[in-house]
C-alpha cells in the first residue's frame, strides 16, 4: 500500500443559506491510506488556508462513529462506499493513488444547506420533540429485572435505539424521506412499558411532524437501511405504519 | 383525527397505494387467468365474457370499485412522486444505491412512470374492447354470435382483429412488460406499506412478488402472442 495518495476532490462549495453553490476541483497530493475521510477534508482545509482560501465546512464531532454529526455524499452514497460507516470511519486505505471523489451535502427540503457540506437538521430535533420522548418518571437506575420486558423485545428495542440522527437515510433517499428516522424513535418506544404512556399520541405526532418539515414520502426502496450506518432495519417503518394506523383507529 | 387526514398522511398515502394496489394484482390476476379461456376455444372466452356481463349488478360494483381503486392508487402514486421533488429540490450531481440490502431497482424508481403509462393504457384498452363493437351501447351486429342458443357478444372476434396486427400486438406486449416491471416492486412494496412485512421474510416476498409479476405478465402476452403467430 502506498503511503502517498494523489487524491481529486470535486467539492460542493456554497458561501450560505441562500448562496448559489457549485463544484470546486482540488487536489490532495500528500493523502494517506491511513487517514480518515474527516482527516483528508482536514488536509484539504489546511491546504486550502495556506493558500489563503475558505476551508471546506463540514460537520463532525466525535470522529469515532457514534454521534451523528458528519455525513456528506461521497461518489452519491451517503457516507460513501463502506456500509454501516459513518464517514469519519471511512478510511483512505479503500481509495487508490489517483482516484477523484465527488463529495456533496445531504441535498433535502428538510435539511437546507448552511454552508458548503453543512445542513441543518434541526427539523430531526423538531420530530423528536413532537413525540420522541416519554413521561414516565423512570427515577434513578433500577434493579436490572425489576421491568420485566421480554428479551426479543429489549434486543429490537436497542436496535432501533441504535440511531445517531445523522440524516444518511434521508440523504440516500430517492424521496428524501426521514421515515427510518422517524420510525425508528416509534418503534424503539413502542416495545418498551416506559413509552406506554404517549404510545398513541407519539405515532401521530411524530408522523405529523416529519411531513411538516417537507420530508417526502416513503416507496419503500429501502435504500435507508443500506446506508445506515448503524445498520437500522427498514422493520421500523413496518412497525411505525403499524403504530401510526393502531393510534388512529382506536 | 378525520378519514381524509389519514389518508393524507404519509402512512395514510402508503396504505392507500398498499391495499388499491393488492386489489388491482387480485384484479389483474383475474383478468388474465379469464384471457387464457381464449386457448380452449372463442367459444369459452365468449362465454366467460357473456358469463361476467350477466352479472349484472355484481358485475357494476365490481367495476366501481375497480375504477375507485384505480384512481385513489394513481392519484396517490402521483402525489407521492410530486412531493418526492418538493422534497430534494435539487438533486445530486452523482447518485448511486449503495447495494444490498436495498431494494431500489429500475422498478422501484419507475413506479409513476409505469404506472401513468398502464392507467393510459387501461383507458384505451377500455374503449378497444369494453366499449369496443358489440360492447355497451354499440350493439354492432356483425360482433354477435349464438352459443348454445344463446346470443351474445362475439368478443373473441374483436380480440382477434386486434392481435391481427403487428404494431397493436408489439404495443401490447410492451405495455404488460412495463406491468410485470411495476409489479416486480409492486408487490412487495405493497405488503410493506400495510405494515406485513418483516425482515426475516422479505427476500422470499420481493422474490415471489417479482415472479407473480413476471406471470402475470407473461399470462397476458401469451394469448395475444398465439393469435398473432397462428397457433389457436
Amino acid at each position: 500500500m502506498a503511503n502517498s495518495m494523489n487524491i481529486t476532490l470535486k467539492v460542493w462549495r456554497q458561501a450560505g443559506p441562500k448562496a448559489k453553490g457549485g463544484f470546486e476541483t482540488y487536489v490532495v497530493p500528500e493523502a494517506n491510506p491511513h487517514m480518515s475521510f474527516l482527516e483528508l477534508l482536514d488536509v484539504l482545509n489546511e491546504q486550502l488556508i495556506k493558500e489563503g482560501k475558505e476551508p471546506v465546512e463540514f460537520d463532525h464531532d466525535c470522529r469515532e462513529g457514534i454521534c451523528g454529526s458528519c455525513g456528506v455524499v461521497i461518489d452519491g452514497q451517503a457516507h460513501g462506499p463502506q456500509q454501516r460507516t459513518a464517514c469519519c470511519q471511512l478510511h483512505m486505505r479503500h481509495y487508490k493513488d489517483g482516484d477523484s471523489i465527488v463529495i456533496e451535502p445531504w441535498r433535502a427540503e428538510g435539511f437546507p444547506i448552511i454552508k458548503d457540506l453543512v445542513v441543518d437538521r434541526t427539523s430531526f430535533d423538531r420530530i423528536i420533540a413532537a413525540g420522541g420522548y416519554i413521561s414516565a418518571n423512570t427515577g434513578a437506575a433500577q434493579d436490572a429485572n425489576s421491568l420485566p420486558i421480554a428479551k426479543a423485545d429489549a434486543d429490537l428495542a436497542m436496535d432501533f435505539a441504535a440511531c445517531i440522527g445523522c440524516g444518511a437515510c434521508v440523504a440516500a433517499c430517492p424521496n428524501a424521506s426521514a421515515s427510518l428516522f422517524t420510525a425508528a424513535k416509534i418503534a424503539q418506544l413502542s416495545l418498551l412499558p416506559q413509552g406506554d404512556p404517549e404510545r398513541k399520541s407519539r405515532a401521530i405526532a411524530m408522523v405529523d411532524q416529519m411531513e411538516q418539515e417537507g420530508f417526502g414520502d416513503c416507496s419503500n426502496h429501502t435504500e435507508c437501511e443500506a446506508v445506515c450506518p448503524k445498520g437500522i432495519s427498514v422493520s421500523a417503518i413496518t412497525k411505525m405504519r403499524r403504530e401510526y394506523m393502531k393510534a388512529v383507529i382506536g | 383525527m378525520s378519514l381524509s387526514n389519514v389518508l393524507r398522511s404519509p402512512v395514510g398515502k402508503k396504505f392507500v397505494t398498499g391495499i388499491t394496489g393488492l386489489g388491482l394484482v387480485i384484479f389483474v390476476l383475474m383478468h388474465m387467468i379469464g384471457n387464457l379461456s381464449m386457448f380452449s376455444g372463442d367459444d369459452a372466452y365468449n362465454e366467460y365474457a357473456h358469463f361476467l356481463a350477466s352479472l349484472g349488478p355484481l358485475l357494476y360494483a365490481v367495476e366501481a370499485g375497480l375504477v375507485l381503486f384505480f384512481l385513489f392508487h394513481a392519484i396517490t402514486g402521483v402525489r407521492i412522486w410530486i412531493g418526492k421533488r418538493k422534497a430534494r429540490p435539487q438533486g445530486y450531481d452523482m447518485y448511486r444505491s449503495a447495494g444490498s440490502p436495498s431494494l431500489q431497482s429500475s422498478s422501484s424508481r419507475s413506479m409513476a412512470i409505469t404506472g401513468i403509462i398502464l392507467l393510459v393504457f387501461t383507458v384505451f384498452h377500455l374503449i378497444s374492447f369494453k366499449f369496443g363493437p358489440g360492447g355497451p351501447g354499440n350493439g354492432d351486429p356483425a360482433y354477435m354470435t349464438v352459443i348454445d342458443g344463446v346470443e351474445m357478444r362475439n368478443l373473441a372476434l374483436l380480440v382477434r382483429e386486434k392481435f391481427a396486427t403487428t404494431w397493436y400486438t408489439l404495443g401490447y406486449t410492451a405495455i404488460m412488460l412495463l406491468l410485470v416491471v411495476h409489479l416486480r416492486h409492486g408487490v412487495w412494496s405493497a405488503l410493506q406499506s400495510l405494515g406485513a412485512m418483516r425482515p426475516s421474510i422479505t427476500p422470499a416476498v420481493y422474490t415471489i412478488g417479482g415472479l407473480l409479476g413476471l406471470g402475470i405478465g407473461l399470462g397476458f402476452i401469451a394469448m395475444p402472442l398465439a393469435l398473432y403467430l397462428g397457433w389457436i
